[in-house]
């Protein structure tokens, strides 16, 4: 557990200073709420209204699936770095096939053009 | 032991939170604490690299995913429902069946393969990377073909209409 020891020190203080930035500004900060403060800062213009029913294009979507799938790939690419010298050739070409297969996915992406945003 | 009560209690909470508030964003946020309590729960397993990739993964990949799926759907709290009955009764027997096992799965003894001294490198990321592309080489390449299929799956279903 000794190393893990720090991580949670690390946790704690992030977590203690967020608390008392939070508090002190809540404590100290003058409170004078007028209508024109309460409302939401949309960069300067009065808001449009609620975004609820409001449609979103499903490129977002895309994006976050990409995001997460080549994460994914990535995550491998961890574990074998470590042992990248023990394993000699039989690594590289097993991780070539691997990317080439992702690649491959990558390829698509592209020549379909989702990867443009319009 | 007392951190892993600890760890269970928080991810109890944070799933309490996932199922029973109205907010479907304060839900995903309250599946951001349990992943992090599941990854603790792997890290006092030694199994430090997979509660690493936990958090990166699932906290921050896939949580970040579900809430774009939530503003894309852009949920409105949600309103309280009483389940039927027969839905209420499947899910009370799914929920004691998974209990039982669990408990049951406790207190069987261990396969008789298993050593009862785990190895000293046990866990580490080099004793997992060694398994991983030695013993469960083609498990590695499929994964890319999972990943291949999810990658044009998505393209497909986003592109379908126009």
């Amino acid at each position: 557990m000794e190393p893990y020891a720090a991580l949670m020190a690390s946790f704690v203080l992030c977590g203690i200073v967020a608390a008392v930035m939070v508090c002190a500004s809540w404590i100290l900060g003058p409170k004078n709420p007028t209508p024109t403060k309460l409302e939401i800062f949309e960069t300067g213009n009065p808001p449009m209204g609620s975004l609820r029913g409001m449609r979103f294009p499903v490129k977002f979507y895309l994006v976050a699936i990409f995001f997460v799938v080549f994460d994914v790939e990535v995550v491998f690419l961890y574990p074998w770095a470590l042992i990248f010298r023990q394993l000699g050739w039989a690594g590289l070409v097993e991780m070539a096939i691997f990317m080439a297969i992702l690649g491959a996915g990558l390829a698509y992406v592209w020549q379909v053009g989702a990867l443009e945003w319009d | 032991m007392i951190a892993f009560w600890i760890v269970a209690l928080f991810a109890l909470v944070g799933a309490l939170v996932v199922v029973l508030h109205r907010n479907p964003v304060y839900s995903a946020l309250g599946l951001v604490l349990t992943l992090f309590q599941v990854a603790v729960l792997f890290a006092l397993l030694d199994a430090p690299l997979l509660a690493l990739l936990q958090v990166m993964v699932y906290a921050g990949a896939i949580v970040v995913l579900f809430l774009f799926v939530i503003m894309l759907l852009s949920l409105e709290p949600e309103k309280r429902l009483a389940a039927p009955f027969p839905v209420a009764v499947a899910g009370l027997v799914l929920a004691a069946t998974l209990g039982f096992g669990l408990v049951v799965s406790g207190t069987l003894p261990l396969r008789s393969g298993v050593p009862s001294r785990l190895p000293a490198d046990f866990g580490s990321p080099e004793s997992l990377a060694t398994n991983l592309f030695t013993k469960h080489q083609l498990p590695f390449e499929l994964t890319s073909v999972l990943l291949l299929v999810a990658v044009v799956g998505a393209v497909v279903l986003a592109r379908r209409r126009s």
